[in-house]
């Protein structure tokens, strides 16, 4: 068996939670095994997790898993794989995964795999999976030696497939420890895809010579319902928030579309954004060296560009 | 307080990734190394602001050879008052752990930056965690300390998380819980004089094996569009890419 962590939100599952069930569903194949699927708190609908390969779905309920704490999360986890007698574990590489694998992994004296992208090779008790390593500059095949297998699985790296028909949710009900962490609180921005989930991406530099300038990306972004991203010199000085720094020493991303304008290309900013599938270019520098990396490149001043882009997605959409 | 910084080598920013023939590894000629980004700039610092305001030590752990002590020498120069390698050349991130849990006993706070920039795992302070039984709050921008407890912000997708912990902890450092520090002369002089302590390692079995590298495709060649035809520009995001 293996077992999953479908993560939700709010009472409800995000893209990842369904990439993660059918990455744990297409592992099992691998092995000739069902997936079960493991949700926490209240949880809306878990049994659609079913139609994403799910054959078995458990929910561990009640006011001690309300908020996250990694010990008790971790110790739910692994009381499921023993449960329903899993040997490989799958969680989304997302902020929750990451305070978990090596949780698991240590509990269980696990080999682990964080942040993969693509379904694990088997070869006798051994399982081989691919991830990123270098922010993206190579591939890594770690192989998993031990009997419990922990892999985590990064964002956007294999499409969600329907494979299956909802399953009924049977409630599980572990001896959890007491929390050691207590949640004050919780802020997200509303309305906006958050930058390691979105698909799209706009993204600006210091050719944007200033904050004020901004207006440029966002339009764009608003047009194509993009998320915003930012180079690292940008998010120093202010210009942007922290958290739309990409690159190697920012937020690693693989979206199906990055826009980059007035970005140079450094090796530590391509680092984080050449897994994307799509990358437009748009810089006024012929020689900069962001268009060896791009699929496409526009040659020219971005504050007349990006408006001119702006238009042309609008009226592409308006049909 | 007792604090205790782990911290790893890591090849620096530039490097342009090659492998060896086989594949089987990095091509390491040439490559130079620097402290992780994220344990340097960000754990260390926080670390060495928080004995600044409170009082205490703080104390750089290494798990690798020998020579890793060019990067341990600069975390004593940016200010930590001694440190300790576990001298071994052990891989596994599991492994790593358990070197450090050996010896992370009896601290405050551990802290680690949120992941390696070059094997980008993010797992090695959870795993400490679990091996010490103590909480662990992951990818933390922002930490205040009150006596003995802490108010931790975490990055959580598309916002941030803040959750109150008591000491003993581990935690993981990211971008916004400090600013880098640049070493100064004394700095430097004085982390001769700091005591380096090597230890050897504990048995402990290895749990991942990386045998294969891959490097990604090389791009075909950029389409140029015309900066005065972008409805040419979003035929092809539609047709050809089908990302839009
Ligand atoms: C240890 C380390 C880690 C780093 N990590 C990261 C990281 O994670 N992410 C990151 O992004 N960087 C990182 N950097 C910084 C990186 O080396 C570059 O300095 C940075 O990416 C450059 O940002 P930029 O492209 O916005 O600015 P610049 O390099 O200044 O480029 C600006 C570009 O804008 C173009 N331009 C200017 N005006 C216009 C216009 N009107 N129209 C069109 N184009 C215009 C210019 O031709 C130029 O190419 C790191 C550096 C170090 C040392």
């Amino acid at each position: 068996m293996v077992l999953v962590f479908a993560e939700a939100t709010n009472g409800k599952f995000k893209k990842a939670a369904h990439e993660a069930v059918t990455y744990a569903k297409k592992t099992a194949e691998v092995l000739g095994t069902d997936c079960c699927a493991l949700t926490i708190g209240e949880v809306e609908d878990a049994g659609q997790l079913g139609v994403f390969g799910a054959s078995k779905v458990l929910n561990v309920g009640g006011p001690g898993v309300a908020k996250f704490d990694s010990q008790v999360y971790t110790a739910a986890i692994a009381a499921a794989a023993k449960e329903v007698g899993a040997k490989v574990i799958v969680l989304s590489h997302n902020s929750t995964g990451k305070n978990l694998v090596g949780r698991l992994a240590a509990r269980l004296l696990a080999g682990s795999a964080p942040g993969v992208n693509a379904v694990p090779t088997a070869n006798g008790d051994q399982l081989t999976v691919r991830k990123a390593v270098f922010s993206g500059k190579a591939y890594a095949d770690v192989t998993l030696t031990t009997e419990y297998k922990v892999i985590s699985l990064a964002g956007n790296s294999i499409p969600v497939e329907e494979s299956g028909a909802a399953v009924a949710v049977e409630s599980f009900s572990p001896e959890l420890p007491a929390a050691k962490t207590k949640v004050i609180e919780t802020k997200r921005v509303e309305g906006t895809t958050p930058l390691p989930e979105a698909e799209l991406v706009v993204s600006g530099g210091r050719g944007l010579k200033g904050p004020e300038n901004w207006g440029v990306i966002e339009d764009l972004a608003e047009a194509l319902g993009a998320t915003t991203a930012c180079s690292r010199p940008v998010a120093d000085v202010g210009w942007r928030p922290h958290h739309e720094h990409v690159g190697q020493t920012g937020v690693a991303i693989r979206p199906n579309l990055y826009i980059a304008a007035g970005i140079s290309g450094a090796i530590q900013h391509l680092a984080g954004v050449n897994n994307s599938k799509t990358i437009v270019v748009v810089n006024k520098d012929p020689e900069a060296p962001f268009f060896k990396a791009a699929d496409y490149g526009v040659v020219g001043d971005l504050f007349e560009v990006l408006p001119k882009l702006t238009e042309a997605i609008k009226e592409h959409k308006a049909g | 307080m007792k604090l205790l910084v782990c911290v790893s080598k890591t090849p620096e920013t530039t490097t342009k990734i090659q492998l060896t023939a086989d594949q089987s590894d990095l091509d390491k000629s040439g490559v130079q190394y620097i402290m992780n980004p994220y344990d340097e700039w960000y754990a260390l610092v926080r670390a060495l602001e928080l004995k600044e305001a409170v009082g205490g030590t703080v104390t750089i752990l290494n798990v690798g050879a020998a020579d890793n002590d060019t990067v341990i020498r600069k975390g004593l120069a940016i200010g930590a008052d001694d440190a300790i390698r576990v001298n071994t050349d052990g891989g596994s991130s599991l492994y790593i752990a358990k070197q450090i849990a050996e010896q992370a006993a009896g601290y405050d706070i551990i802290f680690f930056g949120k992941e390696t920039i070059d094997y980008n795992g993010s797992e090695v302070g959870a795993m400490v965690a679990e091996f010490l039984g103590l909480p662990y709050v992951g990818d933390a921008s922002n930490l205040e300390m009150n006596g003995n407890q802490a108010t931790v912000t975490r990055d959580i997708e598309g916002g941030v998380e803040v959750v109150e912990v008591e000491t003993p902890f581990a935690v993981s450092a990211a971008k916004g819980m400090a600013e880098q520090r640049i070493p100064n002369m004394r700095g430097i002089m004085m982390a001769k004089r700091k005591p380096l302590n090597v230890v050897e390692p504990v048995d402990f079995p290895e749990t991942t094996q990386v045998n294969h590298y891959e490097l990604p495709a090389e791009k075909t060649a950029v389409k140029l569009i015309d900066p005065d035809n972008m409805e040419e520009l979003v035929r092809l995001l539609h047709e050809e890419a089908r990302v839009i």
